[in-house]
């Protein structure tokens, strides 16, 4: 078969070699800083502590960077009001916590988890509603232009906020976690702490779904091939207008989900608790590759690891080893790690 | 002669050079007119917002970039203009050498920015921007903590222009080294815009909008879009840090609050997008307007919420701590329904 | 012969400010191949993409078997039945060559007997079936692009410059299976710089000049006329 172009073959071969190592490389990136975090803390206990506590974070910054990132390469709309829906989430799913005592408060695991559940499905079904108001009245009006949709979505960010604040109070809101995702559990000697773990479970499980639907499913295909050449999906016969809606309202839902996992992780709400996380969310995206939801992936495990690591090792450092980070991959990749195709 | 001094950029627009004017005169004459401590507080701070704005329109406006770090590059002149009078002792010296590497410092840091974000697409800039000012903000108010407190530092500056230096009187206004200091912002400011002014009207200028125009085309006529886009960066950084020098000077006191805070920088957003992105006198109009608002209409805000305090959902929306809300609101109308602001409206309805 | 499967009358078309199409109108006949030629830069590539409706044309009207197209969305025209191989391919290079096949077969999965024919065509696409489509060479990428536009029956194909930098092995390639389609009385649309390949090809030609178009005819007559080419197309047309 290769003797039908054998002009081409020889460059074939080569091509594959080094595009799978450059492929590969941002994944090896993880387990490699684990192991980096393992030799300069030296404790065992202490780095299994972190590196839990690096992935569940990680794994939260994930979440609400997926559909940030995935909007941005499908429709190449920048979106700063992507905060509010994080903050927004926090504060329905806490008010439905606050509503279920009796499910959080009781000594039964199944029963908190159904309580965690109902707030993030809350959450998810407010976000994406309104998410699907926000993009006809504040996105649609502004496609095409990037320096609009900055000013008007941080715009629309800044009301949301307020919004928040009219409706629950200016001041922040405390919580405490379901009893049963109190504390921690010992495991090699190291305290692990329930809650992060269930964090890291949750966030594993909605990255394997996220890549199961672009992988495998056609209207995966279509959003993965609308990142790169939205006009040929539309020469090929999809509306890609009505495929980007249905991905920006799930981008919010996880947002909003991300959100509700967030306050039970931070053990408090402010209604700028969004507009805090967007700086992670935007480090993320930029250092994965705009579009990228695996390059999203990678960049806030990443993060989260670096973060709590350096906390450790050198507390003052914590703050700018986001910064250091992001400068080096773009040293290494100017557009980052996973960069998105764009045949146009 | 006015016009050369106004780089040939007329107003077109006899509302506009009538309200140009007038908020020139007002600011010239600050001391004699608006008698007050206060009163000059605010006219002084309306002139450092004049430059700020302007210095952040040749980006936004200008050249289509947005920067979330412009308060950064403020704050590193005001930064520059603290520690170097602490550390060098109250001194003109202590005043050129901070503000001098104020303003160094912001070039640098807007270099460095500039050649990771804009190398590659204009939209990183904004992201990365925010991002690094969102730290800086984070560690600077750490900083803060451990060498001044959370209130800030306090310094002193040479007494020539503090209230202190009394050489006279005029009309019944006592001449005193506030008053100099108060002249030395506003001609320190006037000539800066008068600089931006002539730099946009200048050959770069009409390369910078051209490519904010359609930068494809621009970098096939053969400019190199990064270089300009960098170019413009690092000055509006180094203008933004004489304005933050100028205003430390002004102040005596700098502090995360007044300097770094992301709330000024929204404040400044609103100012070239309700005055008129890409037009400099945009910049004059939207600093002016807010800036007395946010001194005059907050209070009243506050008088009218306790006025509607036995009505539902009023009082909650009109208390001044909602202010920002507004402002919110306003600047999505205005981007939606006046894209051009005050001055493009006024030159469009001559 | 019947009524043509397309009708342009009088298309202008901006890009940006910019008025590239300035009044275009032919007719693509049924089951015939049209050639679309002209110096590079009078406006080929719009019209195609125009036809598409991935850019608007601000005046005139598109007729696509009796029906007026111009105010539908691309994704309309092409479920209407109009295939399209652009001039930069447009590969999905992130997806497989199966995933480019199966995204093409709007109407649901691949036809497994049209799919064969086209490994018999294309035999490249079986190898590399899922492999990558970044990693495919250029006229790989070609012939991928191609077989996309062909997996499903349309009622008209839109295809843009498919020899565009290929080697004479490859071209002779995708000749074949043009020439494949034309036998099962296909409709064609087709921009070719390669005048031996339009020669080969081409039942009726339309030249264009600087957004217009400047002779429609049969290619006998173009053929056989090397004046008249050399006054259509000027002499970069002899190339080939």
């Amino acid at each position: 078969m290769m003797s039908a172009a054998p002009d081409h073959s020889p460059t074939f071969a080569r091509l594959t070699l080094i595009d799978r190592l450059g492929r590969a490389a941002p994944y090896l990136l993880v387990p490699v800083l684990v192991v980096l975090g393992f030799l300069a803390i030296g404790a065992p206990t202490s780095w299994l502590t972190l590196t839990v506590s690096g992935l569940a974070m990680g794994m939260m910054i994930f979440i609400m960077a997926s559909g940030l990132t995935l909007v941005f390469g499908l429709m190449d709309i920048i979106n700063f009001g992507h905060g509010a829906f994080i903050s927004l989430g926090a504060f329905v799913g806490v008010s439905v916590l606050f509503a279920l005592p009796g499910w959080t408060d009781a000594a039964s695991l199944p029963l908190n988890i159904a309580a965690i559940l109902l707030a993030i499905l809350a959450a998810m079904v407010l976000t994406g509603a309104l998410s699907w108001v926000f993009e006809r009245v504040i996105i649609r009006p502004v496609y095409g232009s990037h320096l609009k949709q900055i000013l008007i979505t941080v715009g629309a960010l800044i009301v949301l906020e307020e919004a928040i604040h009219v409706i629950w109070g200016g001041e922040e809101i405390f919580l405490i976690r379901p009893s049963e995702l109190r504390g921690a559990i010992t495991f090699a000697g190291a305290a692990l702490e329930k809650y992060r773990i269930l964090a890291v479970v949750l966030g594993l499980a909605i990255f394997f779904a996220l890549r199961v639907v672009l992988r495998r499913t056609k209207i995966g295909l279509i959003v993965r091939a609308g990142v790169e050449n939205p006009d040929m999906v539309e020469a090929l016969g999809y509306r890609l207008k009505l495929v980007f809606i249905g991905v920006f309202i799930a981008g919010s839902a996880l947002a909003g989900l991300g959100g509700v996992m967030w306050a039970l992780y931070e053990q408090v709400i402010t209604a700028g608790m969004g507009e805090n996380m967007m700086v992670l969310i935007f480090i993320v995206v930029i250092i994965g590759g705009l579009g990228s939801v695996e390059g999203a992936f990678v960049g806030a495990l990443l993060v989260g690891l670096l973060q709590n690591y350096v906390a450790f090792l050198e507390p003052k450092l914590a703050l700018i080893s986001n910064i250091a980070l992001m400068t080096a991959i773009l040293l290494w990749r100017p557009e980052g790690m996973m960069r998105v195709a764009k045949g146009h | 002669m006015g016009l050369r001094l106004l780089s040939g950029d007329a107003p077109r627009s006899g509302i506009l050079s009538l309200l140009l004017i007038v908020v020139f005169l007002g600011l010239a004459l600050a001391p004699f007119l608006f008698p007050g401590v206060r009163a000059l507080h605010t006219a002084a701070t309306i002139c450092v917002f004049i430059l700020l704005v302007a210095s952040y329109d040749l980006l936004l406006g200008y050249s289509g970039i947005v920067s979330f770090a412009h308060t950064m590059f403020f704050g590193l002149g005001a930064c520059g203009v603290a520690l170097a009078s602490i550390h060098m002792g109250r001194g003109w010296d202590a005043l050129l050498v901070g503000t001098l590497s104020g303003a160094l410092a912001a070039t640098v840091l807007a270099y460095v920015i500039g050649l990771f974000s804009l190398r590659v697409r204009a939209i990183f800039f904004a992201m990365i921007t925010l991002a690094v000012a969102s730290a800086v903000a984070v560690l600077v108010s750490q900083l803060f903590q451990l060498t001044g407190g959370e209130d800030g530092l306090t310094y002193q500056i040479p007494r020539e222009l503090t209230p202190a230096f009394r050489f006279g009187e005029v009309f019944g206004t006592n001449l005193n080294g506030r008053l100099l200091n108060y002249y030395l912002v506003f001609f320190a400011c006037l000539a800066l815009f008068l600089l931006l002014l002539r730099l946009v009207n200048s050959p770069f200028g009409r390369v910078l909008q051209s490519i904010r125009e359609n930068d494809f085309r621009a970098e096939a006529i053969g400019y190199r879009v990064v270089h300009y886009r960098t170019a413009a960066t690092c000055m509006s950084a180094a203008i933004a840090a004489l304005a933050g020098s100028l205003y430390a000077i002004w102040l005596r006191y700098v502090g995360p609050d007044t300097t770094l805070s992301f709330e000024i920088m929204i404040d400044v957003l609103l100012m070239v997008v309700i005055g008129g992105m890409g037009t400099m006198y945009g910049a004059v109009i939207g600093a002016t307007i807010f800036v007395l608002a946010q001194n005059y209409l907050q209070n009243l805000m506050g008088v009218a919420a306790e006025a509607t305090a036995n009505l539902p959902l009023i009082p909650d929306l009109i208390d001044p701590n909602r202010w920002l809300m507004w402002l919110g609101i306003l600047f999505v109308l205005s981007v939606y329904f006046f894209p051009s602001g005050i001055v493009g409206r006024l030159r469009a309805g001559r | 012969m019947s009524d043509p499967i397309l009708t342009l009358d009088a298309i202008a078309t901006d890009i940006a400010q910019y008025h590239i199409l300035k009044g275009v109108g032919f007719q693509v006949p049924r089951g015939q191949v049209t050639m679309l030629l002209g110096r590079n830069g009078v406006g080929k590539t719009t019209t195609m993409r125009t036809i598409m409706g991935l850019l608007r044309n601000k005046s005139g009207q598109i007729r696509f078997d009796g029906q007026e197209i111009g105010a539908l969305p691309a994704s309309a025209r092409a479920r209407a039945g109009i295939g399209y191989v652009p001039e930069d391919m447009g590969i999905f290079t992130d997806l497989t060559v199966e995933e480019n096949m199966h995204l093409a077969a709007v109407s649901g999965a691949p036809d497994q007997a049209r799919l064969d024919w086209l490994f018999s065509v294309f035999p490249p696409l079986k190898t590399f079936w899922r492999t990558s489509a970044g990693n495919l060479s250029g006229g790989q990428k070609q012939m991928l692009s191609i077989a996309r536009a062909m997996i499903e029956e349309r009622r008209l194909y839109l295809i843009d410059e498919p020899t565009k930098g290929l080697a004479p092995a490859i071209v002779a390639t995708m000749v074949g299976a043009l020439r494949d389609l034309k036998r099962q009385g296909a409709s064609i649309l087709l921009v070719e710089q390669n005048f031996a390949v339009a020669r080969a090809l081409g039942d009726k030609v339309v030249v264009m000049d600087d957004g217009h178009v400047t002779w429609e005819g049969d290619m006998g007559e173009l053929a056989t006329d090397t004046g008249l080419q050399e006054r259509l197309m000027g002499l970069s047309m002899e190339a080939g």
